[in-house]
């Protein structure tokens, strides 16, 4: 995958942002130096980026995320590092936005300077097993409510449809018709196809642009 | 699809419906003639109908229904728990649901936002969690299909209005997606409510039906059973959930049976002076008559206990340490269980899905053989009580327990067996 400066991961609520957020910040790290990933997450008290803190911290990864983050306050509140987003140029980041417009809404701040920069790259997450974002048509509508939320534009969409532990080859296989729908309702490009890692070989060659990832270990597994 | 129906009897002909269509498909029919002399309002053109539902809310008499079919998801779809719980309420015919935001029960009220409107159904948020029961008070007296959902706190507040509803002898569906206590404790998952859940939670004599879902995929069957329960035993019931079981993510399909509600002959729907007055009422002026309505209603519990307890028994026909775990408990102690059994320990599980009525015969069954009983929970020991109660303190109980939104690790529990087995030797 290839990154600009800054890398905006947003989409429908419960999408698995989060999860391609740190998988993209791990990437990007064997890629660059100075590499942060930006929690803006003010929607979802559950589920952080702060989950995969050791994984990324290994790889040299700076965390911006609210000191609140995975605490019992319960307040959407932003980090206030976030600015160094948009005020350090040498950082190289990937934003993990909250589902959603209102998710979107934390964008605000940074729109102006991220537009004036011009240097990003937002992508819209889709996944078709998702309840309210089954057809390209919705996926369309999702897409305009967070870009008036936020006021920036997307530039890309990557299909994260998977049915979480359940997803085999033939999850992915039928749902690359569905991000070529979503490409087409929305105007823009396609730029990646997740997979879970241990699926890779099985889709190589088979679905074009995949990204690999590693999912978040259960902490009700042994 | 849409159809709208007219109780043509009670049309007074005003033809405001007629106006308000934006597809111009009402009229005033020109041959009928109803009861009161007039013309009463007709669709001309059934299938052109989009279902917007302008023309009953237009309808100064209130004689208009509209109803809109609502598409079953026909493949498996990834789902948080909260969403599962929110889409099978809808499939099960509830087209109401009040609420108010609380972490982490959120999803349910931000799904029934987005689906209400376009089914045709009515989301309400209220002003306040009491506000929100007792509007589930009226929908249920009304005889339509009610739900609401909280958190622990939330749940306290609704306490009042749920003692009502029992009072009243009246179906509805609370959710507890519950999270740390007491008072306003903490957003992390808990299962500290189970006192309060499965004792009624309000004040006075009575009991709700209280289901433990353990996946999502259970989420969705028990809200549907929450529905079907209430309605026939004519109480509330409430789907105990957690924080983790409200906010993971699993595969849940909804290609299940859906029975039909059966008739309401006591909803307060107007007599249209056809017969007498159906009163939904919990307060009784005679106290004989209010022992009498008591007695009836604890007949009716018995009824219950011996008809509903459910459980899922799990390597306990031979096992000598049952552990007891529902709900995300439950998912953890069955992977300590196997893991035990690969280790030669013969560790079995009984998970109730049921925790009023609590599943007494598949523990005394258990009891007969068990060497020791493990109650896993999220709490400082609350259903171990029920434990000790269904085996008669035969066999000893003992705790495993993390609070404080904390869950307990599987190596935690396989710890607890393993020191369990090696004392029993």
């Amino acid at each position: 995958m290839r990154y600009k400066r800054v890398t905006l991961i947003a989409g429908h609520y419960g999408s698995g942002k989060t999860n391609i957020a740190v998988n993209m910040a791990l990437d990007l790290a064997k890629q660059k130096d100075n590499v942060a990933i930006a929690d803006l997450d003010i929607i979802n008290p559950y589920y952080r980026t702060l989950d995969s803190r050791a994984e990324l911290e290994a790889a040299g990864v700076r965390l911006i995320v609210s000191p609140f983050a995975n605490s019992n306050l319960d307040i959407p509140a932003l980090p206030q590092e976030m600015y160094a987003v948009v005020d350090d140029l040498s950082l190289n980041c990937i934003i993990d936005v909250g589902g959603d417009d209102t998710g979107a809404v934390a964008l605000g701040r940074l729109a102006p300077k991220l537009r004036e920069e011009d240097d990003y790259d937002m992508y819209l997450i889709v996944n078709r097993f998702r309840p309210l974002t089954r057809t390209a048509k919705e996926v369309a509508e999702v897409r305009y409510e967070i870009e008036a939320a936020c006021g920036l534009k997307f530039t890309g969409v990557i299909n994260d449809s998977n049915l979480g532990a359940d997803t085999t080859a033939e999850t992915v296989l039928s749902s690359v018709q569905f991000g070529k729908d979503c490409a087409e309702a929305t105007g823009l490009p396609l730029v990646a196809t997740t997979v879970e890692s241990s699926l890779m070989e099985e889709l190589a060659g088979k679905v074009p642009d995949l990204f690999p990832m590693k999912l978040q270990k259960r902490p009700i597994d042994l | 699809m849409a159809k709208v129906t007219f109780r043509t009897d009670e049309c007074k002909g005003c033809g405001l419906c007629i106006d308000a269509c934006p597809k111009g498909i009402l009229k005033l029919s020109e041959e009928t003639i109803n009861k009161k002399g007039h013309h009463p309002a007709e669709c001309a053109d059934p299938d052109a109908c989009v279902g917007c539902a302008s023309c009953a809310l237009m309808c100064p008499d209130c004689i208009i229904t509209v109803e809109r079919e609502v598409e079953r998801m026909a493949e498996k779809v990834l789902m948080k728990g909260n969403e599962a719980i929110a889409e099978a309420a809808i499939m099960a015919g509830c087209r109401h649901y009040f609420g108010y935001p609380i972490t982490p029960q959120t999803e349910i009220a931000a799904y029934m936002a987005k689906r209400m409107p376009k089914i045709g159904g009515t989301f309400l948020q209220a002003e306040s969690e009491i506000a929100a029961i007792n509007m589930v008070y009226g929908v249920s007296s009304a005889g339509k299909r009610v739900m609401t959902s909280s958190s622990s706190p939330g749940i306290s507040l609704k306490g009042e209005g749920i003692s009502y509803l029992a009072g009243t002898d009246l179906p509805a569906v609370i959710v507890n997606a519950q999270r740390g206590g007491p008072g306003l404790g903490g957003i992390q998952p808990s299962q500290s409510d189970y006192f309060q859940a499965t004792r009624g939670g309000g004040h006075g004599d009575y009991h709700i039906i209280v289901l433990a879902p353990s996946s999502v995929q259970e989420m969705a069957e028990l809200t549907i059973k929450a529905f079907e329960l209430a309605d026939e035993y004519l109480m509330p019931a409430m789907v105990l959930a957690d924080g983790t079981t409200g906010q993971m993510m699993e595969p849940v399909s909804f290609d299940f049976e859906i029975k039909e509600p059966p008739a309401k002959p006591w909803a307060t729907t107007g007599t249209k002076c056809q017969r007498p007055h159906n009163i939904a009422n919990s307060l009784y002026l005679d106290p004989e008559k209010l022992e009498c309505i008591n007695n009836v209603r604890f007949a009716r519990y018995e009824v219950i206990k011996d008809n509903e307890q459910r459980a899922e028994e799990y390597l306990t026909e031979d096992a000598d340490i049952v552990v007891a775990a529902f709900g995300i408990s439950a998912r953890i102690a069955k992977n300590a269980v196997d893991a035990a059994r690969a280790k030669g320990i013969k560790a079995g599980l009984i998970r109730p899905i049921t925790l009023w009525p609590f599943p007494d015969k598949a523990f005394k069954k258990a009891a007969e053989h068990a060497k020791r009983f493990i109650s896993v929970e999220l709490s400082m020991g609350q259903m171990i009580e029920d434990v000790r109660l269904a085996t008669e303190c035969k066999v000893p109980v003992e705790l495993c327990y993390r609070v404080g939104g904390m869950i307990p690790s599987p190596q935690q529990v396989l710890e607890a067996i393993e020191k369990a087995a090696k004392e029993v030797k």
